[in-house]
């Protein structure tokens, strides 16, 4: 292992100040989102799900920014506001495989929806993971409630957004920046862009003549960084500073955090390898080896370790029940439905 | 006697004092204003937003997860359109994520013509409103109501949707809230703002007391055995004087049933009344092509048929894009009372 005595010379290596345990927690949460969601993706096209979006290729970011959620429920923890490309956050905070599985298979016993909802639609009320709805951007919109009410109640807990490159177009992008710089009320609100060059099939470079996404925030003089969220090191330290200021400023910060997208958009577009991505994973493999924090074989253990997890997950959602065509009231009212709600779908 | 805004005020003070609101807001909501209607007048938690609707839903979706019981308001129903989509999110969470979440928030929004608001002050909204399946949706005829169903709304834990008749807004009502004090003039002056001078002015709150109309409850606003009226909202004053000439120069009575919330609405309430007079009007304000009136007419000739008199009608406005500004040209758009006559005696003299 490196020691700590070189630090004291040259500029410290960041890696070194993250500590080894860490880096390989990472690495292992990482991989285990990998192969999550490289089954939900052989899923997709083998016919046990319907629709696979998901988030291979943001790990590198995602991961960093899971490890640092203050997490639990009600004002003084975060509250998280997420798109359907964070299962590695969700599985950095705690979540397990197999409810994502069940999701992508429409089971009665997905927890996140009972079948409702595309996979990757998470919520989770003792985590403050607000519920994930496939509108682009409207989770910039809501935040901004989360985050009014920490604002008024103090402490450390702070709002954390979500969302895409393509999507910053939206007006509640602006909603979001407008009134979290509402100078009777700042909030703390983490606002994230993570910019994959495309929306669908459209390049961002043709559509968006801001240089950065990130400059959006000089209008309002308030704190923003474009960062390579490739790398899980620079993220992790991003998240940490922007995650600091929110907590302590109550304030705003905005991160854009450049990835690679290494499945394409989604299942309608063949959800097949893009040549040519960058791939998070194999670059921080390669600078834990080089930094001699990781052995061949310990990487491999890693990998198989996921794969026999997911393998286990797979292989007991397969004989779970779908849900039950009943299944289509409980939910629309708390109280339950009044006895004279028309149930009959016409005449 | 309150008027409407006044009632709504002080359902939202009593909300603030003893229900757990803390967010009032909207654009102009709080001082020096308080709000376009002055309903949100003096209130603590009363705040402005910025001028727009999407963050004015998506914040009072965020509040009521984070635990707060916001009252946010759209300041014209004309204008909520935008932020439609955010609606029915607040509308579909508990459900899309399997009752994991609820969304306990009050967006209210004066609906509705009747003060010459032209094309875009003047808009109904039912329509859309009882589309967004989840969403509770309630619509006051008059101030006692008014207050009762604001309570009943804030204490509510699915988001609801209040639509207020701008048109009955400043109508005074015929009942006293519990706890208002007898002398309206009095109560003007304990709770509405000054004109000029407001920097420093507070109101004086009357001790106002729980009173709660239940969400899905209709009420007989008027008794009568040969035909039914099916309303709400400013067609129940418009309503009321129709089934009164009517039973001066008919001699017929007709009974007024005041739905008070379309969603849910009390089909025991409309049917028992179907059933006695045999001989149904629904009535709205809104466009006649998939009007929410329409729901209920076919639901009644699906269950009722055999137990009808004549054919059941609907009354409602006709679907044009908007509400011209000229009377001639709203009163010809949007059902006025000699409408609602013409059409009880039709309904009245078709022979069973
Ligand atoms: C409001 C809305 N418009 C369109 C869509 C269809 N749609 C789904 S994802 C997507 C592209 C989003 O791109 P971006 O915001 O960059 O996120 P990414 O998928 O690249 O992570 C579109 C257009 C949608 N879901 N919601
Ligand atoms: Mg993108």
């Amino acid at each position: 292992m490196a020691t700590t005595s070189q630090a004291s010379k040259a500029p410290a290596d960041p890696y070194l100040k993250i500590g080894k345990d860490r880096l390989l927690d990472i690495h292992r949460l990482m991989v285990r989102a990998r192969i999550l969601e490289e089954q939900l993706i052989k899923m997709s096209k083998s016919g046990e799900g319907f629709f696979w979006i998901g988030g291979p290729g943001e790990e590198a970011f995602n991961v960093p920014l899971g490890l640092q959620v203050l997490k639990g429920s009600g004002v003084s923890h975060d509250y998280l506001h997420l798109h359907y490309r964070s299962s590695a956050l969700l599985l950095a905070m705690g979540a397990p495989m197999i409810d994502f599985i069940r999701q992508m298979r429409a089971a009665a016993t997905d927890p996140y929806s009972h079948g409702r909802n595309f996979v990757n639609h998470v919520n989770v009320p003792e985590w403050n993971v607000v519920p994930m709805c496939p509108t682009i951007e409207v989770q910039y919109s809501m935040a901004i409630g989360t985050a009014i009410a920490q604002a008024r109640a103090g402490g450390r807990g702070v709002t954390i957004v979500n969302g895409g490159d393509a999507g910053s177009a939206e007006g509640d992008f602006h909603t979001c920046l407008v009134w979290s710089n509402r100078p009777v009320l700042p909030l703390p609100v983490l606002m994230v862009v993570v910019n994959n060059g495309f929306g669908i099939s459209t390049p961002a470079s043709g559509q968006h003549g801001e240089k950065h996404i990130a400059d959006w925030t000089k209008a309002f003089d308030m704190p923003g960084k474009t960062i390579d969220g490739n790398d899980p090191v620079a993220s992790y330290f991003a998240i940490s500073e922007a995650l600091d200021y929110c907590r302590s400023q109550r304030r705003p910060y905005l991160i854009e955090a450049l990835t690679s997208r290494l499945y394409g958009h989604s299942s309608s577009s063949g959800a097949n390898r893009i040549s040519g991505e960058a791939d998070c994973i194999a670059l921080f493999e390669e600078q834990l080896m080089k930094r001699g924090l990781a052995a061949q074989e310990a990487v491999d253990a890693v990998w198989q370790a996921a794969r026999a997890e997911c393998q286990d997950a797979y292989q007991k959602s397969k004989s779970e029940p779908q849900p039950r065509p009943e299944d289509i009231w409980p939910g629309m009212f708390s109280s339950g439905l009044p006895d004279s709600y028309p149930t009959k779908g016409g005449s | 006697m309150a008027t409407m805004a006044q009632a709504i005020r002080l359902a939202l003070h009593y909300g603030e004092e003893n229900l757990g609101v803390k967010e009032i807001f909207g654009e102009d909501v709080g001082p020096p204003l308080g709000g376009v209607f002055t309903v949100t007048q003096g209130l603590k938690t009363a705040w402005n937003s910025p001028l727009d609707e999407r963050g004015i839903i998506g914040a009072a979706i965020g509040l009521a997860w984070a635990g707060s019981r916001p009252v946010a308001e759209v300041q014209f129903s004309d204008y909520i359109f935008n932020a439609i989509d955010l609606l029915k999110l607040a509308a579909n969470s508990t459900w899309s994520s399997a009752g994991r979440f609820r969304t306990p928030l009050v967006v209210m929004t004066p609906v509705g013509a009747g003060i010459h608001g032209s094309i875009y002050h003047s808009h109904s909204f039912d329509s859309v409103a009882t589309k967004l399946h989840g969403m509770k949706v309630v619509c006051p005829s008059n101030p006692l109501d008014a207050y009762g169903l604001m309570l009943a709304a804030i204490k509510d834990d699915d988001p609801v949707l209040y639509l207020k008749p701008k048109a009955l807004l400043r109508v005074r009502g015929e009942k006293l809230i519990p706890g208002e004090p007898k002398d309206s003039r009095a109560l003007d002056e304990m709770i509405n703002a000054p004109i000029t001078n407001r920097e420093n002015w507070k109101p004086r709150w009357p001790a106002v007391e729980d009173y709660t109309v239940p969400l899905g409850r209709a009420r007989i606003a008027r008794e009568g055995a040969d035909a039914t009226i099916v309303t709400h909202g400013r067609m129940v004053p418009i309503a009321l004087e129709a089934a009164q000439a009517v039973a001066q120069s008919a001699g017929s009575q007709v009974e007024v049933v005041d739905l008070r919330s379309l969603v849910p609405y009390d089909w025991d309430c409309l049917k028992s009344s179907a059933r006695k007079t045999g001989r149904v009007l629904f009535l709205n304000e809104e466009t006649e092509i998939t009007n929410f009136g329409e729901h209920l007419l076919r639901r009644t000739v699906d269950e009722l048929f055999y137990e009808l008199k004549v054919r059941p009608r609907l009354l409602a406005a006709k679907a044009v894009p908007g509400i011209g500004l000229s009377p001639v040209l709203e009163n010809a758009t949007v059902p006025q009372k000699s409408d609602v006559e013409r059409a009880l005696h039709e309904l009245l003299s078709e022979a069973a």
